[in-house]
């Protein structure tokens, strides 16, 4: 079975309120903030593992990204998988999801056969949990979102259970197949100080656009149908009475506030 | 190129969720800016009558594909009509319903017909640029109380999704009139890659999240307290419902059902009662339109205390009980129960 996850460096969601935007250009400034890899994507990363386990194969994890990003798949690597491939162009760059999913796309055809792509459902940047289906589309295969559970038929179907809002479906999946992963699917291990070891002695690939050989205008800012058009602070009507007094005290006002208005 | 507007309308079990009704609210608004016509299409099986209730609700147009193939959703085909027909009629405008369900259907679809799509909208309206009239979704951005406008000025049609619970109900007429297209799905079964074999769906248990006059919210501040036992207790005394921030579901004190913000539900309570919550956007934007709120936070600087009404600064494990206290001491448990029972949800 060859696994092929798309991992994800993001900021570390517990930074975002560090994160602002630049007044005169509208960009979003996110300088000085911890990246980590995408937590959906360390349990896409866990299931291809499991399936490797069980059915043998190769795993490789490709991420599209800055040359930092090397580090999220440096802890892919460290995980166990077999191999990684960065994309790393400044043609890539500025992306929407449609743009990035023609850049993963074309080098996932680029690495040949596969029976399945894993990813994590959403990232936790931008959260449109978009890339997923736009990959499965351009490689002309099916696709499950928001799967929680996964069970092979045989070699070449397997029965994946997806959420919906209270509820799931049973989808019949044939490969080759992309399924975006939820929490719920999986615990996923840490590295031990051997398996960074072993990680260590495996190269990480890196890929321009020239390697995959997407056409310009599909790629990076040009193929993105999508525009940021400009960023602004919600103007919030809201009364933002502080209280700052003994608990008694700010109990009591609160609750006979809340009274006046109607609330309780 | 049809000027049409057109929604998704999802079914689910031969049910129409709110959000297409949603949907067409919002549509309504947008095809009279562009002096267009609004359309809806609608996938199912035996689906007649459920395009009657979109036209009642203010759909001129629908698009009807009914299939016994298409009861349950299925991603290939879904997908492969929807693009089908857009090739072939061209609309201005695609709106989804940010379900899970729509959030899997709308991104094959934009990569089909190679267009734009913008996820977690929570405003879209009609804007000139460079005399070509665009749709300008607003979503949620990082932290702080950012927002970012997005366009997609060049391809057609544009598209976004709409969490449940964003946009306003529109009323229902049924001396509205309007034009049922059926159209014919031709499935052949070797298109389906996936195949959604069964369809297992819960019965709500209590009061959903949504329609809860009172919500207590709670975040990873509730870590000092050692869960959301607090939580509980103050949304037990005003008969509210729980919910939280995605450290708490994480944390394992509340279930994915109950998170609010932009990867989770959007509700707008009567009254909305935030406990350890710093108040990121993302959590935020879940419970902006509430009529009122009040926070609970030990950093007087945490951006919560910038969207409520009362703010309590100070150690939640001392501020709430406090509270639990007051609100018991006031009125007897029955009398409070009957109020709130004889309550309407608020905006819904």
């Amino acid at each position: 079975m060859d696994i092929i996850v798309c991992i994800k460096q993001v900021p570390n969601p517990e930074h975002f309120s560090k994160i602002t935007i630049d007044p005169q250009k509208g960009t979003i400034r996110r300088e000085g903030i911890p990246a980590v890899v995408n937590p959906l994507d360390r349990h896409a990363l866990e299931e291809a593992l499991r399936i490797r386990e069980r059915f043998s194969g190769k795993v490789t994890a490709i991420s599209m990204g800055p040359p930092q990003a090397r580090e999220a798949l440096e802890e892919a690597l460290a995980m166990g998988i077999d191999d990684a491939v960065l994309l790393c162009d400044r043609a890539f760059a500025g992306a929407d999801t449609l743009a990035t999913a023609y850049a993963l796309a074309g080098a996932i055809k680029k690495l040949g056969k596969f029976d399945l792509v894993l990813c994590g459902n959403e990232t936790v940047d931008g959260a449109t949990g978009q890339v997923g289906p736009q990959v499965a589309e351009l490689l002309g295969v099916g696709h499950v979102t928001y799967v929680n559970k996964v069970e092979f038929v045989d070699g070449e179907s397997l029965i994946a259970t997806r959420t919906i809002e209270r509820g799931c479906l049973k989808v019949k999946v044939r490969l080759p197949a992309l399924l975006a992963v939820v929490r719920e699917i999986n615990k996923f291990r840490l590295p031990t100080a051997l398996s960074i070891i072993e990680a260590t002695k495996k190269e990480i690939k890196t890929w321009t656009n020239k390697d995959i050989g997407a056409r310009e205008e599909t790629i990076g800012l040009s193929g993105s149908p999508t525009q940021v058009t400009g960023g602004f602070k919600l103007e919030l009507k809201r009364k933002c009475e502080i209280l700052d007094d003994s608990p008694e005290v700010m109990a009591k006002e609160a609750v006979e506030k809340l009274r006046e208005l109607g609330a309780i | 190129m049809m000027n049409e507007v057109w929604i998704w309308a999802e079914q689910r079990g031969g049910r129409l969720l709110g959000i297409s009704l949603e949907l067409l609210n919002k549509g309504l608004e947008l095809s009279n800016e562009l002096k267009a016509e609004l359309a809806a299409i609608l996938i199912g099986d035996r689906a007649q009558n459920l395009a009657q209730e979109l036209i009642a609700y203010g759909a001129g147009k629908i698009y009807l594909i009914e299939d016994p193939k298409l009861k349950l959703y299925q991603s290939d085909i879904y997908a492969r009509i929807m693009a089908g027909l857009i090739e072939q009629h061209k609309p201005q405008i695609l709106l989804l319903g940010g379900t899970a369900i729509g959030m899997d259907l709308a991104p094959r679809v934009a990569a089909k017909v190679k267009t734009g799509l913008t996820a977690h909208c929570v405003d879209l309206y009609i804007e000139e640029i460079n005399n070509n009239p665009c749709l300008v979704a607003v979503v949620p951005g990082f932290g702080g109380n950012l927002m970012v406008k997005i366009v997609c000025p060049q391809q057609r049609p544009q598209m976004a999704t709409v969490k449940p619970g964003v946009m306003e109900m529109p009323s229902r007429n049924e001396k509205r009139a309007g034009q049922i297209m059926k159209v014919e799905a031709q499935i052949k079964d070797e298109e389906f890659k996936c195949q959604t074999i069964e369809m297992v769906e819960q019965e709500p248990t209590g009061v959903p999240l949504e329609e809860s006059a009172v919500v207590v919210a709670g975040g990873w501040g509730l870590n000092s307290a050692g869960g959301f036992k607090l939580v509980e207790e103050l949304a037990e005394v005003l008969g509210g419902a729980v919910a939280g921030t995605r450290p708490a579901v994480d944390a394992g004190w509340i279930s994915e059902e109950q998170m609010l913000g932009s990867s989770g539900k959007t509700i707008s309570p009567r009254l909305l009662i935030s406990i350890g919550a710093s108040g990121q956007m993302h959590f935020t934007t879940g419970f902006l339109k509430s009529k009122v709120i009040v926070a609970i936070n030990n950093n007087p600087k945490s951006p919560i205390f910038e969207v409520c009404d009362i703010g309590l600064v100070g150690d939640l494990r001392k501020i709430v009980p406090c509270l639990v206290e007051d609100i018991s001491s006031r009125a007897p448990r029955t009398h409070r129960r009957a109020d709130f029972s004889s309550s309407i949800p608020a905006s819904r």
